[in-house]
């Protein structure tokens, strides 16, 4: 148990130390290195308390359960192999806080910076500690947005953006494809689980997803760890400050690609495929990442290209497909590790000390800083694979892993020679990275003059090369027992017989090693005169160039290509837009019928197990004779609807009324009352909506327009509109036909028939549906109703009409005429005569509405009726005093709260959810009982009533809101748009002013 | 009586189409609404169509769903028709407040141009 806690602890630590480094105060770089320090330390002695639980390929494993149902679980899994990675992030990650420490200047903004390092090391560890693949993906996209943010780091250097960029556009979209294609492993094995992943190497190898999966997958690792043709994105990266390059370098980035590349080898390597391409990608980038880094100029320009072609290295040797591959390749990414950071520790105390990272302004630095000087000398020895360091014993398993015969192919022929003309230019590198700074002549054209440098910073240099010089001398006393540890964790029991030896005696492996020393030396005699000339970029590769095509293609999708499809497919007309709707629609509709066509058992007409009872029921035809003839004047309020809405506005929304009602008789003849009383009273309150709204409409008139418009294309293009609208109706009709006489499937519908009374408490099934079983959604939609009125009311606070709309309407203008002549002048005294007996019927029927919204609201959960309904019978209650008495009267004796009703309903709504909480029960698990009340008898008495309470008020409040804010706009005073538009409200008053004269 | 109301609902989608494509804020408005009958009602269909069985319980009862009407297509259209309103009450002040701005109620913004 305490194991699974460590494990625990050496991933949240990182993360906990980003977030409490992120808030300390600026300036603090001493507390931030102590904070950043002390994490990585404590990782790496938790890491040492764990390694007895990981030796001998056995693991510790902790899962906490997340989504079991999806598979997705918290899963930690610490084997040898993650172990080795482990130590190696919290280790360099501790010598590179100790470095930065003294790299890092005291302007720079340190807790950015170790934040961001401490969140990369928490991501990293994430990445190899990870049991889940899907989580494992989650923590590589981590890595790929923290070391985005890290090479950003110097935000005002344009350098740093465009390489942060470029190197979070290259991982990023790796890290997608590699989602995509964990997601096909994780299909094809039924799982995410890394460890059923790993046994499951037959099933996932033989699947037909196989390959497609294995493509994304190498996506994802390549682009990580800067792999041809993706390499591009590492020397752009260093524009990152120097303790980020060499951490990203050594331990972390780059190596989390090639760490995955082993890790999932169990399970997807062994096939032609990945022979083929992960071989083919790790060969070119060991040649041409080689290549490239003789001809940099810039000290990190020589060690990343070096990191390319080693990593290449590394990704060929795993490409080989051997066990023995998979030795070197481990071991390799040990020493690499410890080589290449303190190379770039190395460069950054040269840059930091010189100011320049110039190879060319460079020269006889031995003299000013032979520490620096010797310990950077044996490492660029490693890098080059010299004997007696630990570059050499991993390359001598290279070079024997070479040799050794695999697929019978010209790649497997040539590899041998390939490798060893490969390894020749890294010595070549590693040589003129020596030679060209610290030999030769003094400088004479250094930027500043080397200050004393601190010691501590050598420090980390230091220990680094002792690792290299150690695991060179006793590599067997050293490095064996980790490596077998991490060999073991991959390989399970079938670990080929290695050795870890200096000395093998005269083997090929050795000659090639030879080759390449006398070989780099000879050729790099050669150049250094072009070298010295100062000729930057590599000659022979001239405008092939994959930043350059990276480049293209960023300028081409986010600009050319963007422009290109806008002006093509973009518009800013509605009417094509929607046409292109109701047509995919259409489209997408028939090729469903298509594709289950007859050919697929699909019987377009009746179907067969359809009764129809051939006797002659006069009941029955009576009934459709009523059907018939509802439907006839649904149908014509319809087209009416369609005909008028353009000149006729009022006219088209009673006859939108009648359409509406007769949609409520159906639903009131089909055993649906619930929905014939919300569709009636709906109907009622957007009837009275849009009247309000007509207002500010502006007035139309036939003549004028047809006037102005062009009659043929006119009817040309209504022609075409025609026939869309005919055709989604007969499409429509179809498919309902079709549908409404089949019988029907056996559905979810018999669990809500059956439980609404045994479980609900209500004999409403609907009722209960939307409160107790689906009582989640209810509240999704009863927010979005709330959200709605008050974004209604927001629009309308700043609402400016239209100019020719500001005047008031000719009947308000009559009216007050009327109001004017007569004698004692008050203002509303003709609007009240005109509706005197409707106005007393409305301010009758108040208590009355209300009396029923309250029965409908009561006997929801068992009858027809419920919130809903009860809530829209209460605002037509509201509504009818504002008919009825005008909206300054209804205020002045009736204070409505809207929004504090929509406030109370979500909250009502949402305590009932939380009360069941409080028993320990999920969110709005309702209860229920019947009570005896005194007078009013037997009730259900259910958590769910108040749930509906909820929905109740909140129903009352937007209704009320949105209605109230439009009403309002008529009495509220506009200013005009144009000086030249009279003030409205100006009118009452010369009326005032006239009474008061006579 | 399934033909009658299918035709009802292509009768109210055609409708409502034929106004979602015209150039009006008013028409689209109207064509809207239309559309959403045909729409409920057509989910309705799914339920198929029974008379005289109302989803509603005997007491002390579990339901068999050989003599009640579908509930589940009944509840979700419930609450489309309410969302139905504060949507369409939604255009309507977008409308409202776009008329005013740009002074037409040409669904663009702006009217054609006239050539």
């Amino acid at each position: 148990m305490p194991d699974s806690m460590f494990l625990t602890f050496v991933l949240a630590l990182p993360f906990a130390g980003c977030l409490v480094a992120g808030f300390l105060p600026a300036n603090t770089r001493n507390v931030e290195a102590w904070l950043a320090g002390a994490v990585a330390l404590a990782g790496l002695i938790l890491a040492g308390a764990l390694y007895p639980a990981v030796t001998g390929g056995a693991m510790i494993r902790t899962e906490v359960e997340w989504l079991p149902a999806l598979g997705l679980n918290l899963t930690l899994r610490m084997d040898g192999f993650a172990w080795m990675f482990t130590v190696l992030i919290t280790g360099i990650g501790l010598l590179v806080t100790l470095y930065a420490r003294y790299y890092m200047s005291p302007e720079d903004p340190v807790t950015r910076f170790f934040s961001y390092l401490l969140g990369f090391m928490g991501s990293m560890l994430g990445i190899v500690l990870s049991g889940n693949l899907i989580q494992l993906v989650f923590f590589w996209e981590l890595t790929s947005i923290f070391s985005f943010l890290l090479i950003g780091y110097w935000h005002h250097s344009a350098k740093a953006r465009d390489g942060a960029r470029m190197a979070l556009t290259v991982t990023a979209s790796g890290g997608l494809c590699l989602l995509v294609g964990v997601l096909i492993v994780g299909h094809i094995v039924g799982s995410y689980d890394l460890d059923r992943v790993l046994v499951s190497g037959n099933q996932i190898r033989s699947h037909d997803l196989y390959l497609p999966a294995l493509l994304l997958i190498l996506l994802g690792a390549l682009t990580k760890s800067a792999q041809f043709p993706f390499h591009f994105w590492l020397p752009q990266a260093m524009a990152a400050p120097t303790p980020v390059s060499a951490y990203l370098h050594s331990a972390t980035m780059v190596k989390a690609g090639v760490f995955l590349l082993v890790r999932l080898w169990p399970a997807m390597g062994g096939t032609d495929a990945w022979f083929w391409i992960v071989g083919t990608a790790g060969l070119i980038t060991f040649a041409l990442g080689a290549y490239l880094a003789i001809f940099q100029q810039d000290l990190k320009g020589v060690l990343a290209n070096s990191t390319i072609s080693h990593l290449g290295l590394i990704t060929l040797l795993i490409g080989l497909d051997s066990p023995l591959g998979i030795v070197a390749a481990i071991f390799h990414m040990m020493n690499h590790a410890t080589f290449k950071a303190s190379l770039f520790m190395a460069a950054g105390i040269i840059d930091h000390e010189t100011g320049t990272r110039d190879i060319r302004r460079l020269s006889g630095l031995y003299r000013l800083m032979p520490i620096t000087a010797t310990l950077a000398m044996v490492a660029a020895a490693a890098m080059a694979g010299v004997p007696l360091l630990n570059g050499f014993l991993s390359k001598e398993m290279f070079f024997a892993e070479t040799v050794a015969e695999h697929v019978d192919s010209i790649l497997d022929d040539a590899l041998p020679y390939v490798v060893t003309l490969a390894a020749m230019f890294s010595v070549t590198y590693s040589l003129r990275f020596i030679h060209g700074v610290f030999f030769g002549p003094p400088p004479t054209d250094l930027p500043r003059q080397p200050p004393p440098l601190p010691s501590w910073m050598v420090v980390p240099v230091a220990l680094l090369v002792s690792a290299c010089l150690l695991v060179g001398i006793f590599p067997a006393a050293t490095a064996g027992p980790f490596l077998d540890t991490a060999v073991r964790a991959v390989l399970g029991s079938d670990v080929p017989p290695y050795s870890l030896k200096v000395w093998h005696g005269i083997t090929v492996p050795l000659l090639m090693s030879l080759a390449a020393l006398t070989g780099g030396v000879l050729l790099y005699r050669a150049l250094r005169g072009y070298l010295s000339s100062g000729a930057e970029g590599s000659p022979g590769l001239g405008r092939l160039d994959s930043q350059r095509i990276f480049d293209w293609s960023m300028v081409f999708l986010s600009w050319r290509a963007a422009k290109t499809g806008v002006d093509l497919l973009g518009t800013r007309r509605l009417q094509p837009q929607i046409r292109l709707v109701v047509g995919a629609a259409f489209v997408a509709a028939l090729w469903t019928l298509y594709r289950h066509g007859p050919h697929n058992g699909l019987h377009y007409g009746l179907h067969a197990g359809h009764a129809e009872s051939s006797a002659f029921d006069p009941v029955l035809a009576l009934v459709l004779v009523w059907l018939a003839g509802v439907w006839l004047a649904g149908a014509a309020c319809a087209v009416g609807a369609a005909y008028q809405a353009k000149y006729h506005r009022l006219a088209a929304l009673i006859l939108m009324g009648g359409a509406g009602l007769a949609v409520c008789i159906t639903f009131a003849w089909y055993s649906a009352p619930d929905l014939a009383l919300t569709q009636l009273l709906v109907e009622i309150v957007t009837t009275v909506l849009i009247l309000l709204g007509l207002r500010w409409l502006p007035k139309r008139f036939e003549t004028i327009d047809v006037e102005n418009y062009r009659v043929a294309t006119s009817w040309f293009r209504r022609g075409g509109d025609l026939a869309i609208a005919a055709a989604a109706g007969l499409g429509l009709s179809a498919v309902a036909y079709a549908v409404m006489t089949r019988s029907a499937p056996d559905s979810i519908s018999r669990f809500f028939l059956e439980r609404a009374y045994t479980e609900g408490g209500g004999t409403n099934v609907v009722n209960v549906i939307l409160v107790d079983f689906r009582g989640f959604d209810t509240l999704g939609e009863i927010t979005v109703l709330g959200a709605v009125a008050l974004t209604v009311y927001a629009l309308l606070r700043r609402f400016r009409p239209a100019p020719d709309s500001i005047e008031r309407p000719e009947q308000q203008i009559r009216e007050s005429e009327r109001d004017d002549a007569l004698p004692d002048g008050q203002s509303g005294v003709a609007l009240a005569d005109s509706l005197l007996v409707p106005g007393l019927i409305m301010r009758l029927l108040y208590p009355v509405i209300m009396t029923v919204a309250v029965y409908l609201f009561m006997r929801g959960h068992d009858l027809p009726g419920g919130g809903f309904v009860a809530g829209l019978t209460m605002s037509v209650a509201f509504i009818l005093q504002y008919m009825a008495g005008g909206t300054r009267w209804v205020e002045a004796r009736l204070t409505i709260l809207p929004v504090r009703w929509i406030a109370l309903g979500l909250l009502f709504a949402a305590f009932t959810g939380i009360g069941s909480w409080l028993y320990g029960y999920p969110f709005l698990t309702s209860y229920f009982r019947y009570e005896d009340l005194p007078l009013i008898g037997t009730v259900p008495l259910a958590s769910a009533v108040v749930f509906d309470l909820g929905v109740f008020t909140l129903v009352v409040g937007a209704t009320v809101l949105i209605l109230i804010a439009l009403a309002h706009q008529s009495i509220r005073t506009h200013r005009p748009a144009k000086a030249d538009v009279p003030a409205p409200i100006a009118a009452p008053a010369p009326a005032l002013a006239q009474a008061e004269g006579q | 009586m399934e033909l009658i109301v299918a035709l009802g609902i292509g009768v109210l989608a055609g409708s409502g189409v034929w106004l979602l494509l015209r150039p009006r804020t008013f028409q689209v408005i109207i064509g809207l609404s239309l559309v959403s009958y045909a729409v409920n009602l057509f989910i309705f269909g799914m339920g198929r169509l029974r008379t005289g069985m109302p989803p509603v319980l005997e007491p002390g009862t579990a339901g068999d769903p050989a003599h009640y009407a579908d509930p589940v297509p009944q509840a979700l259209i419930l609450t489309a028709i309410v969302i139905g309103f504060a949507t369409t009450a939604l255009f309507l002040v977008v409308l409202l407040a776009a008329r005013g701005l740009t002074g037409t109620d040409h669904v663009d913004g702006r009217e054609r141009e006239q050539s």
